[in-house]
This record gives structure tokens, sequence and C-alpha cells, in this order.
């Protein structure tokens, strides 16, 4: 007789701690053969509250590490995910569908892409930066600088590779994210955080939501403590894109716009996956005796 | 020594609380001090504002002889344009002092007899200040002796920038005795600072205060002899510490900026500048001078230029 | 209270009125060559619109300067079609290097007529004749040198070569010459053609620039100039074949235009509103703070985005840094815009008076204490002395909205926490001042402050190469220095 076994309950990430939805309610989970995985918390929009207000406490530490700690901890994420090789693996083939090769495939290009985010971390200053010449006895260096909190839709498709793709360079450049699920594809994600739980990336820094991008989409976009907004999640939604785009201008949010379809992520990102999220501070002094 | 409020009694009481004072005063941004200065520079000065400007310059003029090669006959004719720095026109003022080392005071005197133009001599071992201190007691008695109205002493700028306030100031106190006359009455005493050896505005600061705490009756930048010498941003940080010392004690301290100011142009700039930072009771010959030898005869020109619509030339005025 | 210590008689025979009051000293108008009225600059032609026109005034005296024609959307669409036709055939394909000629030859006149630069963006905005001459019109050339030079050497910018196409431009009435130069140089110099709409109340010197860029032989349609109020504007933002949209001006604004765009694929700077913390320790050099204070607020008479609206002042120092403001505050010279002496020009126009005279009254309803110099206003035009609030905190409406105009709101702070806290207490984030003599205070307060410029122990300084732009509602992207090359280049969202 065989044993009865023990299913996971899948639950959101907020503040580090892993709470059920405030709403009460869950969705169900199929593979990608339609095949009844499990039940994931369905995030409401007060979760969405209580994730950015988790964020928000957290971002000023998180903006305070020095870029080598923040490069060390992203370093630490990407041992963690190959540490749990098998399960990401299997994750990633349960959600997608992916053949085992293209499922390990995925596996290490998601490991690989938060290395090279995690070297990012100490770079990017000193590539996006500048030391400017004024005509004037003055010293005057731009620096970029985090810009906050940042709300990621996350990709529908991609369960991990594109999950890490986006969480990777807001988290290098000192931001913090509040992070919507895949709706059909969640558990990587879930899993993910498992490992940034366990990890070194303090609470609140990555907060995870299971659910809609279009009901949880308007209420971030429009959260006036919300500093920027990913709209990578809603590729393919224009009207929706639009909407929140046109949300987001309520208080003037950086907005990475929705590409028309979602994006290869298997590429070597380019640098506006971070500067996107980024401020340019520019700091004047006289000089003088 | 004027009674200074209780602030300041206990400042002088040591080195260190000497230190501790003019160390504690606010700083000075260099840059956004010459900002200020030239902007004040950008004052457009014309038609009855500049007549009264050039007069009120001429007015505040200490005509300066301090050449070894001077003679009782260079002094003489010095002076005599003191009286009247240009013959030719009975309503130009004539000028506040005339300065000269102390062998010439008797000379210069003589010469200006009861025009009411004061002689100042250089002493205290001008300009270098480097003498034991008998000597340059020694060297303001003399001066006061034969008849000096006004004693321009240099500081040691050696001990000043070894960080010996304390001694700095002991002598400035000791020179202003030395200024007393037999009948009570006392010369007027300029403190020398030698801003272009002290370079930093913090320390134009601290020593404009060390000297008035001391009781200068004027501050003045420079000996001329030691470049640069009176500079706009160095005049503006000196004028802000007489505003500032009359706003805690209620007494006002003259302004002497000297060497270097050749032009016209240059002196309304200071004028203006007299005007906007120590403010319009600044503006007489009592409270400010230029030290100048050649200034004059511009200014002169300039005088001759508004009454008469035509620029003049060099041999239109007495070379003196 | 003040004394002669020694009883020595005063010397010398000084003129008998010790008061220096400095004579009129006028800027002359006959450099101008003023017409009555100014159509449309379109396809390097000045063209009447199809719309109506407007007048712009002397703020200083309300007098009418011109009649400025108003461009409705068939104008917008005529400039849009020139600058997309002189893009597609000529400026895009044009090299760098001749590009970089046209602007250097742009910056060069304007030098040689940088007088009558002045003179007229005086006369139409109301600001004093040495800000215009000695900040404004300097700045103005100096943006066409810097961004000249970048044309031919644009693979070394990090955003790539390419150019977006035709930019929309839209700018404010405050600095309307230094604006425009800041919009047109990069966008010119990255090889995209531009269509600029200057405000409705200083519409003159962008015509001015027109003329310029005649006399440059600037190719047709590489910049064309639609003057006009709102709706212009609007017509603008939203019209179809425009890539690009580069706005400065009002938050509000901004965030319309931020909605206009939702959807698009048109890339969007904005520079915007701001309520900057000018922050005083008590270590700080006193004298320089002051007229930081001073240039921070009072400079164009506070019409300034960055303007440094807010001191906070440590407790300590509060009452000795006043005393020192109040005196300098008196010596300001308000009056006449053209007068070489004037300090404070007048505001630009009776809408912005009114809001101005509306926020200080709100300020004292609200109980803040309002102190002005005492200052003799003219009878006609639009005036506002120097004005500053004691006692305000961050509650009062003084505090948190912006005025843009010469008025100063005081409070004071404890510990440098608490003047982060305060500083950043705003949804604005374009500039903040810090001044002390303690250089760790200086890079602590730097890195903690969240503006896009931060002046320590200096204020309101520009320079071409130094990037200029807000966190927050202040705004997005930068203009000038590198980073300002990556608002009008395809790679420029690096």
């Amino acid at each position: 007789m065989s044993r009865v076994d023990v299913r996971k309950t899948y639950k959101l990430f907020i503040g580090g701690a892993f709470p059920r939805s405030e709403s009460g309610y869950s969705y169900a989970v199929n593979d990608a053969k339609g095949k009844f995985v499990a039940n994931a918390a369905l995030a409401s929009r007060k979760d969405a509250r209580d994730a950015v207000v988790a964020a928000r406490k957290a971002a000023g530490g998180w903006a305070a590490r020095t870029a080598y700690n923040r490069a060390q901890i992203l370093y630490r994420v990407a041992e963690l995910v190959e540490d749990r090789r098998p399960q990401f693996v299997a994750a990633v083939q349960q959600s997608e569908g992916l053949s085992a090769a293209r499922a390990n495939a995925a596996v290490d290009a998601s490991v690989d892409r938060l290395v090279w985010y995690a070297g990012w971390a100490d770079k990017l200053t000193q590539v996006v930066g500048n030391a400017n010449p004024v005509a004037g006895p003055f010293f005057n260096l731009t620096t970029p600088e985090p810009t906050g909190v940042v709300a990621v839709l996350g990709p529908q498709q991609s369960s991990l590779l594109g999950l890490v793709s986006v969480i990777a360079p807001v988290l290098t450049t000192g931001n913090v994210v509040v992070l919507v699920s895949s709706h059909d594809r969640p558990l990587p994600a879930v899993t993910f955080a498992e490992v940034l739980a366990t990890s070194d990336v303090p609470a609140g820094v990555v907060n995870v939501l299971t659910g809609s991008a279009a009901t949880l989409g308007p209420w971030l976009a429009s959260h006036m403590d919300v500093n920027a907004i990913d709209l990578v999640g809603v590729a393919g939604d224009p009207a929706l894109a639009t909407d929140l785009e046109v949300a987001a201008a309520d208080n003037l949010k950086r907005v990475r716009r929705a590409p028309a379809a979602e994006p290869d992520w298997t590429l070597t990102p380019r640098l506006d996956t971070m500067t996107d999220f980024l401020e340019l501070k520019t700091v004047w002094h006289p000089m003088g005796v | 020594m004027p009674t200074l409020t209780t602030e300041f009694a206990d400042v002088t009481g040591s080195e260190a609380s000497m230190r501790r004072f003019l160390h504690g005063l606010p700083g000075v941004d260099q840059v956004g001090a010459e900002a200020r200065a030239a902007s004040l520079g950008t004052r457009s000065i014309k038609t009855t504002a500049k007549a009264h400007a050039i007069d009120l310059a001429i007015s505040m003029v200490d005509l300066t002889t301090l050449e070894g090669q001077d003679t009782p006959g260079k002094v003489r004719a010095l002076a005599s344009k003191a009286v009247h720095p240009d013959p030719a026109d009975p309503t130009c003022p004539q000028v506040a002092a005339v300065c000269v080392y102390p062998d010439m005071v008797a000379i210069a005197k003589e010469t200006l007899g009861s025009s009411g133009i004061n002689v100042a001599a250089v002493a205290t071992a001008f300009p270098s200040g480097r003498a034991a201190l008998d000597i340059k007691l020694a060297d303001t008695r003399d001066a006061v002796e034969a008849g000096a109205d006004e004693i321009d002493m240099v500081i040691d700028r050696g001990a000043f920038l070894s960080g010996r306030y304390l001694q700095v100031f002991e002598e400035i106190v000791a020179v202003r005795e030395a200024c007393t006359r037999e009948d009570g009455t006392a010369a007027h005493l300029k403190v020398i600072f030698e801003t272009g050896e002290l370079q930093t505005l913090d320390n134009v600061r601290r020593v404009s205060w060390l000297a008035m705490l001391a009781g200068a009756h004027f501050i003045k930048t420079s000996t001329g002899k030691v470049q640069p010498a009176a500079t706009l941003p160095v005049t503006l940080v000196m004028l802000q510490a007489v505003r500032d010392f009359r706003d805690s004690t209620a007494q006002m301290v003259g302004v002497k900026p000297a060497g270097g100011i050749r032009t016209s142009k240059d002196a309304i700039k200071y004028l203006v500048m007299v005007n906007e930072v120590a403010g319009p009771d600044w503006l007489d010959p009592d409270w400010f001078r230029f030290g100048a030898s050649t200034l004059l005869n511009e200014l002169l020109m300039q005088r001759t230029k508004l009454t008469t619509g035509r620029y003049s030339g060099p041999d239109y005025f007495t070379l003196d | 209270m003040t004394t002669d210590p020694t009883g020595t008689a005063p010397t010398g025979t000084a003129p008998t009125s010790t008061v220096f009051e400095y004579a009129p000293a006028p800027e002359s108008r006959s450099i101008l060559d003023l017409k009555a009225s100014y159509g449309l600059f379109v396809d390097g032609e000045f063209v009447d619109g199809h719309g109506s026109s407007f007048k712009t005034i002397n703020p200083a005296t309300e007098e009418v300067l011109a009649e400025v024609a108003e461009a409705d959307d068939a104008d917008v669409d005529a400039a849009v079609r020139a600058a997309r036709r002189a893009h597609t055939r000529v400026w895009s394909r044009m090299s760098g290097s001749e590009r970089a000629k046209y602007l250097y030859r742009i910056a060069r006149i304007i030098q040689e007529r940088g007088r009558e630069l002045a003179v007229l963006e005086s006369l139409d905005n109301g600001k004093p004749i040495k800000e215009s001459r000695d900040v404004d019109v300097p700045i103005v050339a100096a943006h066409f040198f810097y961004y000249a030079g970048w044309a031919d050497k644009l693979e070394h910018s990090g955003y790539g070569t390419t150019p977006l196409g035709v930019a929309g431009q839209i700018i404010p009435w405050n600095f309307p010459l230094m604006m425009l130069a800041w919009k047109i140089a990069p966008a010119l110099a990255c090889g995209n053609t531009v269509v600029l709409k200057p405000a409705e109340t200083t519409p003159l010197t962008a015509l001015l620039f027109a003329e310029i860029c005649q006399q440059a032989d600037l190719p047709p349609g590489v910049v064309n100039i639609v003057t006009g109020a709102g709706g212009t504007g609007q017509a603008l933002v939203s019209h179809p074949d425009v890539d690009k949209v580069a706005f400065t001006g009002s938050t509000d604004v901004g965030k319309a235009i931020a909605r206009a765009v939702a959807g698009s694929t048109k890339r969007v700077t904005l520079e915007l509103g701001g309520k900057a913390a000018n922050i005083v320790f008590d270590d700080a050099p006193l004298d320089q703070a002051v007229e930081g204070i001073v240039d921070g607020i009072f400079f164009n008479q506070g019409h300034v985005c960055c303007a440094g609206s807010r001191l906070l002042v440590q407790e300590s120092i509060a009452e000795e840094l006043l005393a020192k403001l109040k005196t300098r505050m008196g010596t300001l010279r308000v009056g006449d815009p053209l007068d070489k002496n004037t300090d404070v020009g007048a505001i630009n126009s009776a809408e912005q008076l009114q809001r101005i005279r509306e926020l200080s009254q709100v300020g004292e309803d609200e109980g803040a204490g309002r102190w002005s110099p005492p200052c003799d206003l003219p009878e006609r035009g639009f005036w506002f002395p120097p004005t500053l609030f004691t006692g305000v905190t961050q509650a009062h409406r003084i505090a948190r909205e912006e005025i843009f105009g010469p008025v100063l709101s005081v409070l004071t702070f404890r510990t440098p926490s608490e003047a982060v806290e305060k500083a950043n207490n705003t949804p604005y984030g374009l500039s903040a001042g810090v001044w002390t003599e303690k250089g760790s205070l200086i890079l602590h307060m730097a890195g903690a402050l969240r503006a896009g410029v931060v002046w320590a122990n200096t204020f309101n300084k520009f320079d071409p190469t130094s990037p200029f732009g807000g966190y927050k509602e202040s705004g997005q992207g930068r203009e000038g220095g590198r980073h300002g090359l990556a608002a009008y280049l395809k790679g420029g969202d690096l």
C-alpha cells in the first residue's frame, strides 16, 4: 500500500514571512498538460498593499548595503538555486512543459543570470556614473541610485529564467521588489521565494504575490508609494498596459513598458534592465582653500 | 582699551581660549566668497553716483610712499599733492592721510600744516615685522613722538601661522599702548595683516577678529610689498568681520585695503562692497581708506572726465 | 552705536552725504528690432498661423511687446511634417561632424548677439538684465558649444548613435532661452529634428532664435518653433508622428503628458516642479550660506523649479542666520529688469503674481510669520517683494506647495537625521542644498537626500556638462552632460 504524500502549500512571500492571502482565496494551479498540481494563494489588493509596506520598510537598509555586499548576497542566491537544481528543474518542467534538457538549460541560464547580475552591483556606478568637468571651481559627480520600491509584473511564460531576469536587475541596483508572479505558472516563483528566505536577502527586499497581474497591476500601478513598475507581465495586452501606464502617471512612476510579446529571456540582457530603475544624482561642491 | 562685552572677555585669557574662539568662527568658503565679491563688482555706478563715489574715494586715500629712495623732497611733494590733489579744481576733496616711514613723519607733518590731513606712519619693523618687540615698540613711539596721527603696524605673520595667536594679540595690545601720547591722546592704530602671506580667507577672518579684540582702530590688508596685496574677496571677509564685530560689541572698526588698487573702477567696486556688506556707516574716511599711490591720479582723471565730459590725460595731473 | 574710541579728529573732506545712491543704469533697448507681430517658424520660414494670435507683454510695465501667432492643430501638423522631412532627407543623413558645425555656428551667433538676446529676455520675462546677461545667455551659448562637440562623438556616448526622429519640445517661461537650449542642443546633436513650443508669456527669444537658425543657414525644418498656449502643446504631444516628447513645466502638466503618451512608443523626459530644502548646519560658512539662500530663492524672482524654497536651519544658529539673512535681503534691489543694478525683477505674469499672493496669504493665515524688507515696488507691472516666512512647519501649505516666487519658508531642525527626514518629506525630488564645513557630513547628506541635484556649500549652479533632473514627481530623465544625450538616442534607455 502506497504512502500518502504530504502536499506542499504554496503561500505568498511578504516581509520575509509566508502568509496565506489576506482574502483567504487560493486558486488551482495546473501543470502544462492541465493536470492539477497545487493550490496557490490568490493575492488580493490588500496583500499588494502589505507587500508595498514591507518593501518600503526594507528599502533604506537594502540601498544602504555596500555594492560588494549586495553582489555577495546575489551570488549566494545563485549558489542556493544551483544547490536546488533538481527541484527547480522539476518545477520548470511541470510549469512550462519543457523537456528535461530544456528545463535543465533554463535552470542553468537562471543561475548564470543571477551570477551575471550579482557582478553588476559594484560596477554599474562606474559604467553609468560620470565626473563632470564644469566650467568653474567645483567638484561635480553624477552617480546612480536606486529609485526605491519597484513593482514587477513578472513574465507569464518563463516561470524561472524570466522571473530571475526581472528580479535580479532590480535587486542588484539596490531597489526592492514587489513581484506579481506568472498567473498560470506561479510555483517556481514561490520556490524561488523559499530560496530567498533562506539566503541573506533581508526580509521585505523581495515580496512575491501569486495571482493575477490584471487584478493586482492597477493597484500597484496607482500606488503612490511605489516608485517604478515593470509591465513585462502584461506583454501582449496593450490595452491593459496602457491603463497601467496611465495609472502610473499619478506619481510619475518610472515605467518599463510592456513589449508586444514576452522577450526571449535567453539573450544577454541590456543595461536598461537595471538603469530603468535608477535615479541619477549630481553633487556639486566648491573647490577652494 | 575698548570695553568688550563679557562674551569676549575670557577669549583673550589664554592661548587655548583664543584658539578655541578663532577656530570657532564660521568658516569662509573661498569659492562662495569670491563669487559674492565678483557679483558686487558688476554693479553699474553711473553719472551722479559715480561723481559721488569718486569724490568719496579721493577723500579716503592714504596717499602713500614707502620706498627706500624716499627723501624729504619726495615726501613734501606728496604732502602738497595730498592737500591739493587737483590744483586746477578747488572743489576737489583732499585725501585722508599721507602714509610714510617713521623718519619722514616730521617732514610730512610740517608740509601738511593745518590742512587737517593726517600723517600715517608704518611701524613695527615694516614690512616684514621681523624684529624684537622692544624695537617694534620703539619704532612706534618714535613715529608717534614725531607727530604721526596714525600708526600702520604689521603683525607677526610667523607667529600667526604657527598658531601663536596670543603672542600676536599681545603684540598688538602693546603697540596700541605705545601709540599713546604724553597728553593722554593716542594715534589711531591700523593693523596690517599681509593677507597675501596668510593666504586663506579663514585666516583673514580669524586675524581680523584677533586684531579687533586687541583694540585695532583699523584693519588693513597689506603692506603693498607682497603679492597679492588687497583683493576684493579679502576685503569682503574683513568687511564682514567689522560688521559682525559691531553687531557683537557696538564698536566700529575701520577697514583699509592697500596695494594693487589702481583704477577708479576698482575703487568704486570697493565702495560698493563697503556699502552693501558693512553698510553705509563705513562710507566715511574715518572708517574706510584706500592705501594707494597711483590710484589718486586715476580718480582725478575720471573726476575731470565727469566734470568736463571729455577724457583727460596724465599730463594734466601732477606726478608726485 | 558708532564710537570713535580715541577722539582723534576725522580727516579728509568727504562728500557731504554719505548715502551712496546708485543712479539708474538702464540697459539700452535700442539694440532690439522688435516687430509688431510674429508668425510661426516652420520649415525655415516665418509663416502666418491658421489660428488666432495673442499678445505678449513686458511684465515690468504691462506694455504690449508684440502680437504672436497661436498655432492650431494644422500648424502643429505642418511643423511636425517639416521636421520629419528634414529628419529623413537631411539631418539624419548628415555626418555628425557637419551637424556639429551648424551647432557651433549657432553657439557663436548666440554669443555675438548675446546683448540683444539678454535685453529681449529681460523684456519679455521680467528677469534682471544682470541675470539674462551673466547667467542665461552665457549658459545658452555654452550648451550649444558643449553638445556641438558631441555630434561627431556619439559612438562614445554609451547610448549608440541612432536618433529618435522628431522631438516635440515644450518649455516654460522662467528660463525661456536656456530651456530652449537645453532642449534643442542635445536633440540636434544626436540627429533629431525638433518642433519647439515656447511658453505663452515668453515667446520672443525663441522667435529670435529662429532668426539665428536662419542666419546660421540651418537646413529648413530642423528647428521649428510653434507659439501658443496649452492647446498647441497638447497638439504637439499627441501628434502621432512625434517620436519624443520633452517637457519642462509643472508637475500637473507633466503627469498629463505621461498619461497622454501611455501605450505609445514615444519616449518622454520631464523636468517638473520642486520644493527643495536648503539645509544649513551650525558649522556652515555662514556668510556664504546666506548668499546661497538668497541665490536659492531670489534668483530669477524664485521662478526656478530647483529653487531652495525651504530653508532648513539648525535650531542652534537659526536666530543668528535669520538676522544675517534679513540684513542681506535688505540690500536686494527690486525694480526695473533692464537696470543693471536690479537684483530682483518682475513676476512673469498677473496669473503667477496672483498665485504667489494667494499662497503667501495662506502662509499668513496658517500662522507663519511673514517678513519682507522695506521695498518700493513700481506701480505698474507685476511685483512681489522678497519675502520670508518664519515659524513654518512641514504641515504648512507653504512648506509643501511650490510657490514659484520670491518666497522662502524657514523651518528648523535639530539633528542630521531630522534634516534628512524633513528634506525628503515631499513628493518632489529635484534639488537640495547642504551647508556645513564638515566633509563627511556633506557626503552623508548628499547620499541621503532624495534629489537629482545636491548643491553642497553652493546653490543654483548650472553647467552644460552637469546632468540636471529630478527624482519622484520632479520628473524623469536628465538634461545636460553625457546623460543628457540619452533622451535623444535610440540606445538612450540605457
